[in-house]
């Protein structure tokens, strides 16, 4: 990228600018003010169903009128009920470990995909490609069908003969930790094969020719030069994974806490609108730190690039 | 990295595809079910495809999708190519890093919070809700994808072109088509096609900014596969999955052809030199 350096700009070039940046103020950035604002005023029979906390249209007066009464009922009510409570920590937690095992399938095939021939890359990239651009619903739905007590994966074990009754999977933490990883898998070996595609299989060779062991050598050069592309999969998968709302919804039991769901049961169920601002405020809270740490982290990358 | 596969990293290729592909081959196989028990096969039937046809709401929710996705995605490669191109070439502005991170965050941003925040603006708008609605909302999420699409393509770019064309007096909107336009239209195109898909994907944005009477195909499919899967169910998705993937392998192909003849006009060129 150039170096961002004052230009001499035409009009034409400031309404390059503009455009999409008031598109994005109003559509991006307004809305998440309003959510701020609605999560502090209170519920109400009524459409819409809440209380407006402050309005500027009656003047700056009002206004800090209206600041003095302000409601942080909601944020306290979250803390009060331990569902929301639970919910966060379970999001995280069920995030976290399907992340880690989206890493333990996903560098292997990132890894046989760096190693494979030169001609064959491109088609094994397609084909990890390939599947992000099919519908999330329809793939996450294709498990339904895999997983049921009468599902294709108990019929084929029950007919092996390797268990006499079927696994119950369906609507349980495994289904969700398997659907995150199947829908996720595209986004960890992307940048993970793009850092390992890189790596100077020279360095390999010279510690094989000093009598360093393969595992040693994966362990001592490999594993460290990949780590870029491990830390940005990583990111990509759990941040989304913690918002998810479709895999705990279809593939998890009415057990699964995941927050994503709890906003959405909060909003289409109980019509609390307040409420599911505030827990959107929150999970906006307590994601801003792995997003700001991941755009950290790509800028670092792109300038070693530049 | 050079060296050739072993046999380790043959059986992880073969493993971690076959779990890629499998659930949607399954599914595809099991759309041809004569059975209706979903998992129970009862002979090679058609009969789930010809009933679609006769299924009028979801033809009217198929065409309510495609109707959103186009108009989204036209209007967000516009407005992407503008951010890559503000992103990469604008320097240094007032808020610049303000919008560059109103680019990234949406990529990452869980979808229950876009849906939701862009709902209260809407009713905060007074603006009743519907076909439009979804529209900006996808064409809100989707143009950020088109900008980081774009925007790589527009980093690896010879500058030096458009500079000559622009000492030779051409003006920079004229510059603008005849030059940079078609050098990064392979991205402009991808980053048409990825949003096109978003949009024809998304259930919880377009639920959230919905409206009576602007039901998408991924609504219609969710409200359905909550109450169990159906052969029904299974063969609209054999006909998305179809479609995109025929659409993704034409693409791509399309891509790698011209970039061969790329590079063989480029050896033609340094062959004439020497």
């Amino acid at each position: 990228m150039d170096a961002p350096v004052p230009v001499k700009r035409s009009l034409g070039g400031w309404a390059l600018i503009a455009v999409p940046y008031v598109w994005l103020l109003i559509f991006f950035l307004a809305p998440f003010l309003i959510v701020f604002k609605i999560s502090l005023s209170q519920i109400a029979v009524a459409i819409p169903p809440y209380l407006p906390a402050f309005d500027l249209a009656s003047g700056w007066q009002a206004f800090f009128e209206k600041l003095g009464e302000l409601s942080f009922e909601n944020y306290l009510w979250l803390t009060e009920d331990d569902l929301y409570w639970k919910s966060y920590v379970s999001s995280v937690v069920i995030a976290g470990i399907s992340t880690l095992l989206t890493l333990l399938i996903g560098y292997p095939i990132a890894y046989g995909m760096a190693r494979s021939p030169q001609s064959l890359r491109p088609t094994l990239l397609m084909l990890v490609i390939l599947p992000f651009w099919t519908s999330f619903l329809i793939r996450v739905y294709a498990w339904i069908g895999i997983l049921k007590n009468e599902g294709l994966l108990n019929q084929l074990l029950l007919s092996l003969g390797l268990i006499d009754e079927p696994l119950v999977i369906l609507n349980t933490n495994i289904a969700v930790y398997i659907g995150i990883v199947y829908s996720y898998l595209p986004f960890l070996v992307l940048p993970l094969y793009a850092s390992l595609e890189r790596l100077d299989g020279s360095l390999l060779e010279a510690a094989e020719d000093l009598g360093c062991p393969p595992w040693l050598a994966f362990w001592k050069i490999t594993l460290p030069l990949s780590l870029p592309g491990v830390i940005a999969g990583c990111f990509l998968v759990f941040i989304p994974a913690v918002g998810e709302f479709v895999i705990p919804d279809l593939l998890g039991g009415s057990d699964t806490l995941m927050i994503g769901k709890t906003l959405w049961t909060e909003f289409f169920n109980n019509r609390d609108w307040p409420v599911s601002s505030a827990v959107a405020v929150i999970l906006l809270m307590i994601l801003v730190i792995p997003i700001v740490l991941f755009q950290n982290q790509q800028q670092k990358i792109a300038e070693k690039e530049a | 990295m050079t060296r050739g596969p072993s046999w380790f990293n043959v059986t992880s290729l073969v493993v971690g595809f076959s779990f890629l592909y499998l659930p949607i081959v399954l599914l595809v196989i099991y759309s041809f079910n004569k059975s209706r028990l979903v998992t129970v096969w009862g002979g090679f039937s058609v009969e789930w495809y010809v009933s679609l046809l006769h299924n009028e709401q979801l033809l009217d929710a198929a065409w309510v999708t495609l109707r959103v996705a186009f108009v989204s995605a036209s209007v967000a490669t516009v407005l992407g190519t503008a951010a890559a191109l503000v992103l990469v070439r604008s320097g240094r502005f007032f808020g610049r890093s303000l919008f560059s991170g109103m680019i990234f965050a949406p990529l990452v941003m869980p979808e229950v919070i876009l849906g939701l925040s862009l709902l209260l603006l809407f009713v905060a708008m007074d603006q009743s809700r519907g076909f439009w609605t979804v529209i900006l909302a996808h064409t809100t999420f989707a143009m950020c994808y088109v900008a980081v699409v774009v925007q790589s393509r527009l980093v690896g770019f010879d500058k030096s072109i458009e500079e000559a064309a622009e000492d030779l007096g051409c003006p920079p909107v004229k510059t603008f088509f005849q030059i940079t336009l078609p050098i990064i239209l392979p991205g402009v195109v991808a980053g048409w096609m990825l949003a096109f898909t978003l949009s024809l994907d998304d259930l919880v944005v377009a639920s959230f900014t919905t409206g009576p009477g602007a039901t998408t195909l991924p609504m219609k499919i969710y409200s359905q596969v909550r109450l169990g899967v159906t052969p029904e169910i299974n063969a609209v998705c054999t006909i998305l999955v179809v479609l995109v993937t025929i659409g993704v392998i034409a693409a791509s192909l399309a891509t790698r052809r011209q970039q061969v003849q790329k590079e063989r006009d480029e050896r033609a060129a340094f062959g004439a030199e020497d």
